[in-house]
């Protein structure tokens, strides 16, 4: 993808970030930062704390050091006082402003598919629910889901689902998009559907951070990828120079072989 | 011996009643704070969560003859005074509270944590995720033992006779009393325990189908 934009400061800003699980020491010092309009993907090998950094940007997990702020705010803790936890109405507040895609959909299975939308928009955004019915009605044909907004979930396929999952973020107009493997509980046949989707939120616009396995993919729809392999980034560069035979980094170099062979890119 | 059964019935009626108001006020009441404690007990802060956790321990791990005994004898050697009614329910819920719990931590557990993190993410504040994201998943899973317990709550009423409460066995123990025909009328006291029970079954399973429509 071409035309990366260029902000003054970033929309998304990780600066030294370190977090542990008991002994295991997940994020080692962790800094990335997100422009507005920018995609950036994160690669590497599993357990490298990819999941772990993306559920941190939205405070689904705590970090122990370090600072993440979203359009200069600090995420999680008050701005100013440190590691002092924000209150529940705060935090639900600025959780809004980021939108997360997981990878088992976790849509709400006692709600149809419009109903999944809806429920932020009336309770969180405040919408009636005549207008937040047209909006949801507007995502799902986005996501090419239109004759679907009266089914429940598991009447869905998981590509419908996860569609419906891009569609219940996006509906909320977040300030970021935070993607989660989120084809890799997919039948392949099904991965091109959402991907696709993922695609055209770029095409507008969309600030994404993005974690996928599809290396392919990551290529095509990034202005920057990010090498992750135990709690530190790696690399960090556009794809051109990640995927570049000259690449320096030796683990980015094997990491990304092993794919060609087991995916025979 | 239907004779007997026949003289007994006026008797037994206001018993009945007793039976039906003490179950009534008993399973109220403690599903009212057996929620709220439940809640606590999986949501709350180690303290909260600790003195839940104890509460519930110690209460299912004494028999309910002896918590009404306590309440009943041991409470007024504290200057808590209660007639032999307040003793009885208060006793009663105590007991189901413990239970009800129980419920709803195993209910609110078997709802996928992923649901708790996608509520989280579109911005829903925690009694709005309880109320619009976790609760309706959860009460699938609370109905089928809250509603055993309410017919336990029926038939652990009966030990409440022995506070002398004027309940339904109570109404039976008098009428034996007086026409020395026990057989008859404990037969026939089971049976209206039974015919009670049974409807509020058949009304639960009615209750369970209404909801067996949430699907994972
Ligand atoms: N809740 C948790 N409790 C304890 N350890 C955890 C927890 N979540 C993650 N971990 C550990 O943290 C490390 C990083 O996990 P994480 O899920 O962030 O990796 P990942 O890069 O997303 O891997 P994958 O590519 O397999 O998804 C792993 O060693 C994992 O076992
Ligand atoms: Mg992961």
């Amino acid at each position: 993808m071409s035309g990366k934009p260029t902000g003054a400061t970033p929309l998304l800003r990780i600066k030294g970030v370190q977090k542990s699980f008991g002994s295991t020491h997940v994020l080692r010092g962790i800094d990335l930062d997100v422009a507005r309009g920018e995609v950036v993907t994160i690669i590497g090998p599993s357990g490298g704390g990819k999941t772990t950094l993306l559920r941190c940007v939205n405070f689904l997990e705590t970090y122990d050091r370090g600072s993440i702020t979203i359009d200069g705010a600090e995420v999680g803790y008050r701005d100013g006082e440190a590691r002092k936890r924000r209150t529940e109405t705060d935090l639900a507040r600025m959780r809004a402003e980021t939108g997360m895609v997981f990878q088992l959909f976790n849509l709400f299975p006692h709600l149809t598919a419009a109903q999944n939308i809806t429920l932020g928009l009336t309770r969180v955004r405040g919408l009636g629910r005549a207008e937040a019915g047209d909006k949801a009605m507007h995502w799902l044909k986005r996501v090419g889901l239109a004759d679907k907004a009266g089914h429940l979930p598991s009447e869905l396929s998981g590509g419908q689902q996860q569609r419906v999952g891009i569609a219940r973020a996006v509906a909320m107009e977040p300030k970021i998009l935070l993607l989660d493997e989120i084809t890799s509980a997919l039948d392949p046949e099904l991965i091109g559907e959402v991907l696709d989707v993922v695609l055209s939120l770029a095409a507008d616009g969309m600030t994404m951070l993005i974690v996928t396995h599809e290396i392919g993919f990551a290529r095509d729809a990034s202005h920057r990828i990010v090498f992750m392999a135990e709690g530190t980034v790696g690399a960090e560069a556009p794809p051109a120079e990640i995927f570049s035979p000259n690449q320096p980094n030796e683990r980015l170099r094997s990491f990304l072989g092993r794919f060609s062979a087991a995916h025979r890119l | 011996m239907l004779d007997q059964v026949l003289y007994a019935i006026p008797f037994l009626l206001p018993g009945l009643l007793v039976t039906i108001e003490v179950s009534l006020i008993t399973v109220a009441i403690s599903t009212v704070i057996g929620v709220a404690l439940g809640v606590g007990l999986v949501y709350g802060q180690w303290p909260l969560r600790w003195a839940i956790r104890g509460f519930s321990d110690i209460i299912r791990g004494i028999p309910i003859l002896v918590l009404l005994f306590f309440v009943y004898y041991g409470l007024p050697l504290t200057g808590i005074n209660l007639n032999n009614f307040a003793a009885a329910v208060l006793g009663l819920t105590i007991f189901k509270i413990a239970q009800v719990i129980e419920y709803v931590r195993g209910a609110i557990e078997s709802v996928p944590r992923g649901q708790m993190d996608a509520a989280k993410s579109i911005g829903l504040p925690f009694h709005e995720r309880l109320a619009y994201v976790i609760a309706p998943q959860a009460l699938r899973r609370f109905l089928p033992p809250w509603l055993n317990g309410v017919t336990d709550a029926v038939k652990g009423s009966a030990l409440i006779s022995l506070l002398g409460v004027g309940d339904l066995l109570f109404g039976i123990q008098k009428v034996v009393g007086r026409t020395y025909e026990p057989l008859a009328l404990y037969c026939f006291g089971a049976l209206v325990y039974f015919a009670l029970n049974y409807a509020l079954s058949l009304a639960s399973r009615a209750l369970e189908r209404r909801f067996s429509y949430i699907r994972e």
